[in-house]
C-alpha cells in the first residue's frame, strides 16, 4: 500500500528520530484556532486531562482543567460571556487569564475564598493553532515554511490508537503537490522529525508543497492528529487542498487503527494524570499564596481634572491575581507611604491592574508624589486585591451613588452589572463634566450612568432621594464618595426605608475621633492567651506584638481586612466599616480601631 | 423447555455488570431497590436488568404476584412467558408505593415508610423511569439541592437574580437526614401555581439511595406534595432512576403531572452525566462545599459513617 511501501519513485528520508521527550514538559496542539468562534467553550483532552478552552473578548485563550471547583461539573458546559466562564450547575463564576473564581450566586454576599481558582494551562496560538501542554518547557514549534504563505489547518481527525503508533505513521504520509495524485505518484517525499511533529515536503519539478503533522495525546488509546499546510495568500484551491488531505488522512488512519494491537500496559503518564483521586484535586496551588507583587507602571494620564489614571502591568510573566468588583489595592509608593486605590477594572480584565489617583488637596505625600515623580516605566510594589467591598449580583434593581473620585470601585461594579445585563443605576455627581473620572468606561455603560453636575449640597441630596426611592425588596444600594455625602446618604436611605444590610458603602478614610484612651484584656479563645492592651496601643499592635499575624491595609477602621469574631464582651467599635446593625449585634470588630466597652473581650483568634 | 440451561445474552447493559467486580458493601446489599412501576409492567412476561452488577429476572404474574430471580441461577430471557409453577432461589419483593422493590439480601433492611401515601384523596404515580450514566450518590446529591434552581431549572423552580440559598436545618434522626426549613422563590414550583412563590422544603434522605422532598405550592396549601427519588443502581456508575409523584391535585392529568416533572428530570440529566468523576468523593477537600451545600455535606459524611464504598470515591 502506497502509505506504508515506498515505491521506486519516492525516496523517503528521516533526518533524524522523535526524541523521546517526557510528554509533560512538551507543547502539544489541542486545538484549532477557528474551533474557537465567538464566545464559544470548547471540550478537549491532553495526555488524560480533560481541558477546557475558551476565547476571551479580549483575544485570550484560556485553557484549565475541565471541571467546576464546586461539584465538578464539566465547565465546557458552561457560558462564556466574553469576560468570564459561568458553570451551568450552579452559576460559579471564573475570571479571564487567573481562573479565579469571582461569584458564587449561592451566597451573593461573600467573597469567594482567594484561593479558589481553576487550575490552569499555558495556552499560545501561532499558525492557527492553539499550544499547550502539561507543564511545557520554551516555546511551540515555529514553522519557517509557512513564513509568505496562509497556513491552512487540516481537519483534525480522532484515531483509536497512542500517539506513539501514530508518529510511526505520520511519518511515511505520502503525497503530490498537485493535490489530486494519490500518494504513489510523487516524485520526492522529504521527511523531516522535529521534537514532536514532521514536516514533509512533497516535490515534482517546479511544483512543491510543505506541511507539518502533529499528534496529541488524547489518553493512552487514542490520539488527534493534527496538520498545517501552506498555500499562497487568496488561494483559490483552499477547499481542493483540504480535500484532498483529508481523503488522504482518512485512509492513513484506518491503516494505524488496523495496525493498532489494543496495548493493555498503560504508560505511568497517563496513570497520573487520568486517575479518578487525582481528578479531583483541580484547584490552583499558587494563588493566594502571593501577598505582594512587584507591578510596572506602564500608563500614566489624565483622566479629569486632578485625577491621573495608571495601568500597572505585571513584570515578566506573572499573573496578576483574581479580583472581585470594588476591590481595592494598597500600593507602596517608593517614598515609603501605602494607599489603597480600587481597582476600576472590567470583569475578567485582568491583563492589567487600572486605578484613579485624585490629588489631595492636603497630600502627605501619597497623591502628590504620584502625580508629580511617579513615572511610567516605574516599578512599584502593590498588595493582592482586597475583596471588602462585595457586590450582590441577585438584586432586582442596584443603585450606585459615586461622589466625585469614589465612583472607583462603583465603576468596577457597573463594568459587571452591564456585562450580566442586571438592572441597575449607576448616579455620578461631580463638579463638571471635566471632572468626570474615565469617561471611557462611563460611556461603555451607556444609559445606566446618569451623570449629575455642579448640585449643592441641597440638590445633591434631593437627587439622591428621588434616584432611590422607596425600597423594595432584593434592591441594593452601593456608595462610595466624601464621607458627609455618604453619612448624608446612608440617612436618606435609612428615611426611605431601605433596611441596613441593603445599604452597602466604603469609606476611604475615617474621619470620626478616635479614642484610645481605654484599657483592657482580650482573650484569644483559639489560642489560649489573655494579653492586656494598654492605653495607646491597638489590638493590633498588641496581637503582633505577641507574634499572632494578622492581615491589616488601611488601620483607620475602613477596610475591614483586619476583622474578627467576638465571642464574649462588648466591643467599643469606632470604626465606619460595620454597619449599625452589626454594630448592635457586637459579634465583629477590627482590631486596628476596635477596642472594648467591657474589661475583657473574647475573640476567635 | 429447560429454563436453567440457556446462556444469556450479553448486552450492553449486562456488559457493565460482567466487567465490574460487584458490590461488597453490606449495607448496599442488605436494602431493597426498585425495578418497575407495577403499572408499566406485562402479566406474565419476564423481564430482565442488573442490580448492583448482578443479573436479575423479574416480573408480575398472571396471578398479580410479583416474583424476582437471579439470572445466574434461573434464566428466562426478556420477554418469555414466565413460568406459571413458582421456582426456587426467588429474591425477595415486595410492592411499596406503586413499585416492584427486590433485595439481593435474604434479611434487608426494612423499606422506609412514607405516611402520606395512606391518605385516601393522595395520587401517586411514576413520573418516569430513566437511565443515567451517573452514581447513585450524585443523583441523591443533585436532588437533595437546591443552588442549581434558578440555572438549571430556570424558569421553573428558580430565576436569576433571586439565587441566594438561605440558612436551613440539617439533622439526623432515626437513622436518615432530615433537612427542614428550606426555603426558596420559584417561578413554577408545581403544575397547579399560579406565578412566583416562596417554596418551603423538607428533604428526607431514608436509605443511601432514595431521597423524598416535601414541599408546599401545591393544590392544598396545608398539605405536602411527596417527590421521590428512587435509585436502581446497575453498576457503580449507572443507574436507573425512578421519580415518584404523590400530590393533591384533582384538576391536573396524570399527563400533566408527568411532563412537569419529566421536564425537571431531564434538566439535571445532563448536567449528572458531566459530572467528573461518577462517583461521588467523600474527602472534604475533593470539592468545595459551601454553606449552602449543608444537606450535601451531611449526606457525604453519612455514607461514610454507614461504611459506603460503592459509588463513592472513599475519603482515605
Amino acid at each position: 500500500m502506497a502509505l506504508s511501501q515506498p515505491t521506486e519513485n519516492i525516496c523517503s528520508m528521516t533526518t533524524q528520530e522523535l526524541t523521546q521527550n517526557d510528554p509533560i514538559s512538551n507543547w502539544y496542539p489541542v486545538a484549532n484556532a477557528d474551533d474557537l468562534p465567538f464566545r464559544h467553550t470548547f471540550h478537549g483532552k491532553l495526555l488524560g486531562q480533560e481541558i477546557v478552552i475558551w476565547r476571551a473578548d479580549d483575544g485570550n485563550v484560556n485553557i484549565w482543567v475541565n471541571r467546576c471547583l464546586h461539584r465538578g461539573v464539566r465547565l465546557s458546559r458552561g457560558l462564556n460571556n466574553g469576560a468570564e466562564l459561568q458553570c451551568q450547575y450552579h452559576g460559579w463564576r471564573y475570571a479571564n487569564r487567573t481562573g479565579g473564581c469571582t461569584y458564587i450566586p449561592a451566597h451573593p454576599v461573600d467573597s469567594p475564598a482567594q484561593h479558589l481558582s481553576c487550575k490552569t494551562f499555558p495556552a499560545i496560538q501561532s499558525h492557527g493553532i492553539i499550544w499547550s501542554g502539561i507543564s511545557p518547557e520554551g516555546v511551540p514549534p515555529k514553522l519557517s515554511f509557512l513564513d509568505g504563505l496562509t497556513p491552512l489547518n487540516l481537519r483534525s481527525l480522532p484515531a483509536k490508537a497512542p500517539a506513539d503508533s501514530v508518529n510511526e505513521h505520520l511519518s511515511k504520509y505520502m503525497f503530490h503537490p498537485d493535490n489530486q495524485t494519490d500518494g504513489e505518484g510523487s516524485s520526492l517525499v522529504t521527511t523531516k522529525a522535529y521534537d514532536n511533529y514532521f514536516q514533509i515536503t512533497a516535490t515534482v519539478a517546479n511544483s512543491t508543497s510543505t506541511l507539518a503533522l502533529f499528534a496529541q495525546p488524547v489518553d493512552e488509546q487514542s490520539t488527534i492528529i493534527r496538520g498545517v499546510i501552506g498555500v499562497p495568500h487568496n488561494s483559490q484551491n483552499v477547499l481542493t487542498v483540504l480535500r484532498y488531505h483529508n481523503n488522504l488522512m482518512c485512509k492513513l488512519r484506518d491503516v494505524i487503527e488496523a495496525d493498532f494491537e489494543l496495548k493493555s500496559k498503560i504508560s505511568n503518564t497517563f496513570a497520573a494524570v487520568s486517575n479518578p483521586r487525582s481528578a479531583t484535586r483541580n484547584i490552583a496551588n499558587n494563588s493566594g499564596s502571593v501577598s505582594f507583587l512587584k507591578v510596572r507602571v506602564a500608563r500614566k494620564w489624565s483622566t479629569a481634572k486632578d485625577v491621573v489614571g495608571l495601568e500597572l502591568l505585571p513584570i515578566g510573566n506573572q499573573q496578576l491575581p483574581t479580583f472581585l468588583p470594588g476591590a481595592h489595592i494598597d500600593v507602596f509608593l517608593p517614598n515609603g507611604i501605602t494607599r489603597q486605590y480600587s481597582l476600576t477594572n472590567g470583569p475578567g480584565e485582568l491583563d492589567k491592574y487600572r486605578i484613579g489617583v485624585k490629588l489631595e488637596q492636603v497630600s502627605s505625600g501619597g497623591s502628590k508624589y504620584i502625580h508629580e515623580t511617579l513615572s511610567e516605566g516605574s516599578i512599584i510594589e502593590i498588595s493582592t486585591p482586597r475583596n471588602n467591598f462585595p457586590l450582590r449580583r441577585d438584586s432586582t434593581r442596584t443603585v450606585l451613588i459615586a461622589g466625585g473620585i469614589g465612583a472607583t470601585p462603583l465603576l468596577a461594579m457597573a463594568q459587571v452589572l452591564e456585562k450580566q445585563k442586571l438592572n441597575y443605576e449607576l448616579h455620578y455627581f461631580a463638579q463638571s463634566d471635566e471632572h468626570l473620572a474615565f469617561p471611557e468606561i462611563l460611556n461603555s455603560l451607556g444609559n445606566n450612568c446618569i451623570r449629575h453636575f455642579g448640585l449643592s449640597v441641597e440638590e445633591t441630596l434631593a437627587k439622591v432621594r428621588e434616584s432611590l426611592g422607596e425600597h423594595n425588596s432584593s434592591e441594593n444600594l452601593y456608595v462610595c464618595g466624601p464621607g458627609p455625602m455618604l453619612e448624608a446618604t446612608r440617612n436618606i436611605a435609612a428615611d426611605l426605608g431601605w433596611p441596613d444590610e441593603s445599604i452597602h458603602f466604603e469609606y476611604f478614610k475615617n474621619s470620626k475621633i478616635v479614642s484610645f484612651e481605654s484599657s483592657f484584656e482580650i482573650e484569644l479563645a483559639r489560642s489560649a492567651l489573655t494579653l492586656n492592651v494598654p492605653a495607646g496601643k491597638t489590638v493590633l499592635q498588641i496581637l503582633r506584638d505577641n507574634g499572632i499575624a494578622m492581615p491589616s491595609s488601611c488601620e483607620q477602621g475602613a477596610c475591614g481586612t483586619c476583622i474578627v469574631k467576638v465571642l464574649a464582651g462588648q466591643p467599643d467599635h469606632q470604626d465606619v466599616y460595620l454597619n449599625d446593625s452589626e454594630k448592635k449585634r457586637g459579634d465583629k470588630m477590627l482590631t486596628c480601631i476596635s477596642r472594648a466597652l467591657s474589661n475583657k473581650i473574647t475573640l476567635d483568634i | 423447555m429447560s429454563w436453567s440451561t440457556m446462556p444469556v445474552s450479553r448486552r450492553g447493559l449486562v456488559d457493565t455488570a460482567i466487567n465490574g467486580e460487584g458490590c461488597t458493601d453490606q449495607v448496599i446489599l442488605n436494602q431493597w431497590y426498585p425495578l418497575a412501576a407495577i403499572v408499566e409492567l406485562r402479566p406474565g412476561i419476564s423481564y430482565q436488568t442488573v442490580l448492583l452488577e448482578v443479573e436479575v429476572g423479574f416480573g408480575v404474574t398472571l396471578n398479580g404476584e410479583l416474583i424476582a430471580w437471579r439470572l445466574d441461577c434461573v434464566v428466562i430471557p426478556a420477554g418469555n412467558p414466565l413460568p406459571a409453577e413458582n421456582f426456587t432461589d426467588k429474591l425477595l419483593v415486595q410492592s411499596a408505593y406503586g413499585y416492584l422493590w427486590t433485595s439481593l439480601s435474604a434479611e434487608p433492611k426494612e423499606l422506609f415508610s412514607i405516611p402520606e401515601t395512606n391518605e385516601p384523596d393522595r395520587r401517586s404515580i411514576n413520573v418516569a423511569t430513566i437511565g443515567i450514566a451517573t452514581s447513585a450518590p450524585r443523583a441523591v446529591e443533585n436532588f437533595l439541592d437546591m443552588g442549581h434552581f434558578p440555572f438549571v431549572h430556570a424558569g421553573v423552580l428558580g430565576a436569576e437574580p433571586h439565587t441566594e440559598v438561605f440558612d436551613y436545618n440539617v439533622e439526623i434522626k432515626d437513622g436518615e437526614i432530615i433537612a427542614t426549613g428550606c426555603k426558596f422563590p420559584q417561578p413554577q414550583a408545581a403544575p397547579s401555581s399560579v406565578g412566583a412563590i416562596v417554596t418551603d422544603y423538607i428533604y428526607r434522605v431514608p436509605h443511601p439511595y432514595c431521597v423524598l422532598l416535601y414541599k408546599s405550592g401545591g393544590f392544598d396549601e396545608s398539605r405536602l406534595d411527596v417527590i421521590g427519588l428512587f435509585i436502581q443502581p446497575i453498576s457503580q456508575e449507572r443507574i436507573r432512576a425512578s421519580m415518584f409523584y404523590s400530590c393533591v391535585d384533582n384538576i391536573s392529568s396524570d399527563t400533566a403531572l408527568r411532563r412537569f416533572q419529566l421536564g425537571i428530570f431531564s434538566q439535571d440529566k445532563p448536567i449528572l452525566e458531566n459530572q467528573v468523576p461518577k462517583r461521588l468523593p467523600l474527602s472534604t477537600t475533593a470539592e468545595t462545599p459551601i454553606r449552602a451545600d449543608k444537606s450535601s455535606i451531611t449526606y457525604r459524611r453519612w455514607l461514610s459513617d454507614l461504611g459506603v464504598t460503592y459509588g463513592v470515591i472513599s475519603a482515605n
